[in-house]
């Protein structure tokens, strides 16, 4: 197990260098002139060789390569640079906004976990029943609903008609986290109960079932025994791969509650064009990605005995 | 049984087509449709709740909703068609490309198609509207950067699962080469799930691309696009709530019916999975 998990992270380090490599060329790319972009957000007009010596200061006239390869040296030792706008350093900001917006992933994470498990299996065991055709009737409108729409709606009728939950969020007490978890649960919810469903469905179609079934196992020693474990493998890796359109969304939702995290930050920047909190808002968000999968392989790996004995399994 | 269900599915699809293409209609004729001028300010008129000579109400500038949800369905629905089928061509072939070749080429593409897909989707596709500076265009350029991989991916694997069929080898001894290999024999057997997918991610899109204009990397003042009028709308919602609730239905019963569309579209194209997805 411990082999595998640092083989996995070996095989991690290129893909992490893709990214971060994507990263700074998209953002050179854009502020290709990070110090004439700095002056023009000052107002100062300054001569061309002010500029050429604050260049040739920040390493600004080297290769390339050359560059990238200071500013990754410089992101491992968790130097991201300093904010255009607020002249702050990115890393610190970042790293102080972080909490909040982990926070609201875990909440909605839960919240989906027990929304979606539990309605998936029913709708699965009931299949072609009233409840599941409500099931699927639910998460097909929740499917078809963008979240920004549903934060409004959920606004509107939570926090400024029946005034029971803040519209703004605080950080700080229970109420302001519920809006923003319902809103990112119901999206990602719906997806994920169709997928639980489908998954039960196909191990319920299993012809050992049916074994089981015409030797006379009951229907919930069989559900819970073998299908439930059978199916928990795939409805974990479905969860893990579904963090990351709940990352973008944290983005929208968080801007529209106010709450303060990294997805709020990240729209306020790039709004401003902010170029260096931007890199860091995808680095960051494509690490915790990365990492998340990660885990969960490990976990698959630990979970079934026949990845796990055929030893390659990569 | 399986006649019965195969006739109503084909009827169903039938009935969705026909609502897709009548949206379409309303894109390309969204001029001749607008009740009102969708850019004519009026502020007696602001914020009018509906009624009779507004059905959907006016915004904070006195504009008609209905006439702007009708001229957005034109920037909304076309660009994200013309989207998703440039996608779904350039990362089809691509895949298949991959797929037949195999070898260096497939891993390496492979490989960089893994490195769009570490990033989550929506997070990139920020990025790359925000380096690119907003605007409707270059959000449909940052959607296609995320959603390319996707099909080369699915592709691939259905052109790999093919390769080594008998038929195609019975194909080649009969003369065919490469090209004619890839376009008669492999092509049409995988358009299927490749078209299912192209018409599920519509929905998606329409979603995606309302998102980031809602979060002004999308489509710019005045322009009349779903996504940007609901961000209009945020800040009245306490006073105008029909302003969000326009273009919020206008997006949703839109995705509705691409997503029935595709799935009708699987159910008639692979019966196996009927009632499982």
């Amino acid at each position: 197990m411990k082999k595998y998990a640092v083989k996995r992270l070996i095989q991690l380090i290129p893909i992490l260098l893709g990214i971060t490599f994507l990263s700074y060329g998209m953002m050179r790319l854009a502020g290709s002139d990070a110090i004439t972009q700095l002056y023009e957000n000052i107002g100062i007009a300054v001569s061309p060789e002010i500029i050429e010596e604050a260049k040739a200061k920040l390493g600004l006239d080297q290769p390339f390569l050359t560059q990238y390869f200071v500013w990754l040296r410089n992101l491992l030792q968790g130097d991201m640079g300093t904010s255009f706008i607020s002249g702050k350093d990115v890393f610190h900001t970042f790293v102080s906004k972080l909490p909040a917006t982990v926070l609201l992933t875990c909440s909605s994470v839960i919240t989906t976990i027990v929304i979606a498990i539990p309605l998936g299996i029913l709708s699965a065991v009931h299949q072609n029943k009233t409840i599941d055709y409500l099931v699927r009737f639910f998460s097909f409108i929740g499917n078809a609903l963008p979240n920004f729409f549903v934060a409004l709606l959920l606004m509107y009728v939570f926090a400024i008609r029946m005034k029971l939950l803040p519209v703004i969020s605080s950080n700080t007490d229970f109420c302001s986290i519920i809006l923003p978890t319902v809103t990112l649960s119901i999206s990602m919810a719906s997806k994920y109960t169709r997928q639980v469903r489908t998954v039960v469905l196909e191990e319920l179609g299993k012809d050992y079932v049916q074994g089981a079934r015409a030797r006379g196992v009951k229907e919930s020693v069989i559900l819970w025994r073998n299908v439930l474990r059978a199916s928990i493998l795939s409805i974990i890796t479905l969860l893990a791969l579904s963090i990351g359109s709940l990352l973008g969304g944290t983005a929208i939702v968080e801007n529209i509650f106010m709450w303060d995290g990294v997805g709020k930050l990240a729209v306020d920047s790039i709004v401003m064009r902010d170029y260096p909190v931007i890199q860091a808002y995808v680095i960051w968000m494509a690490m915790i990605y990365v990492f998340v999968n990660f885990i969960t392989d490990c976990i698959y790996r630990y979970l079934d005995p026949r990845v796990r004995l055929e030893g390659g399994g990569l | 049984m399986n006649v019965i269900h195969r006739n109503h599915t084909k009827k169903k699809l039938f009935v969705l087509l026909i609502l897709a293409f009548g949206l379409l209609l309303i894109a390309i004729f969204a001029d001749y449709l607008c009740p009102y001028d969708p850019y004519e300010q009026n502020l007696n008129l602001a914020k009018q709740p509906p009624s009779a000579s507004h059905l959907l109400g006016t915004d904070m500038l006195g504009r008609d909703l209905l006439s702007r949800i009708i001229i957005g369905s034109r920037s909304s629905i076309f660009s994200v068609l013309l989207l998703i089928g440039i996608v779904s061509v350039f990362g089809t072939c691509f895949g298949i490309l991959c797929g037949w070749q195999g070898g260096r080429f497939d891993s390496i593409a492979m490989r960089i198609s893994d490195l769009f897909l570490a990033f989550p989707g929506l997070v990139f596709a920020m990025a790359v509207a925000g380096v690119l500076g907003g605007g409707l265009h270059n959000a449909v350029i940052a959607l296609a950067a995320i959603s390319w991989p996707k099909y080369a991916r699915l592709a691939r694997g259905q052109t790999l699962a093919q390769r080594d069929l008998p038929y195609l080898a019975a194909a080649r001894l009969a003369g065919c080469n490469h090209w004619q290999l890839i376009f008669r024999h492999i092509l049409p057997n995988i358009l299927g799930p490749v078209f299912v997918t192209a018409t599920l991610d519509i929905g998606t899109m329409l979603m995606e691309l309302a998102g980031l204009s809602y979060l002004d990397l999308g489509a710019k003042v005045p322009m009349a696009e779903w996504g940007s009028m609901m961000s209009n709308g945020r800040s009245m919602l306490q006073t105008a709530p029909w302003i969000i609730l326009g273009p919020g239905g206008a997006i949703f019963i839109s995705v509705v019916i691409f997503n029935l569309l595709g799935d009708t579209l699987r159910d008639y194209l692979d019966p196996r999975q009927r009632g499982q997805i």
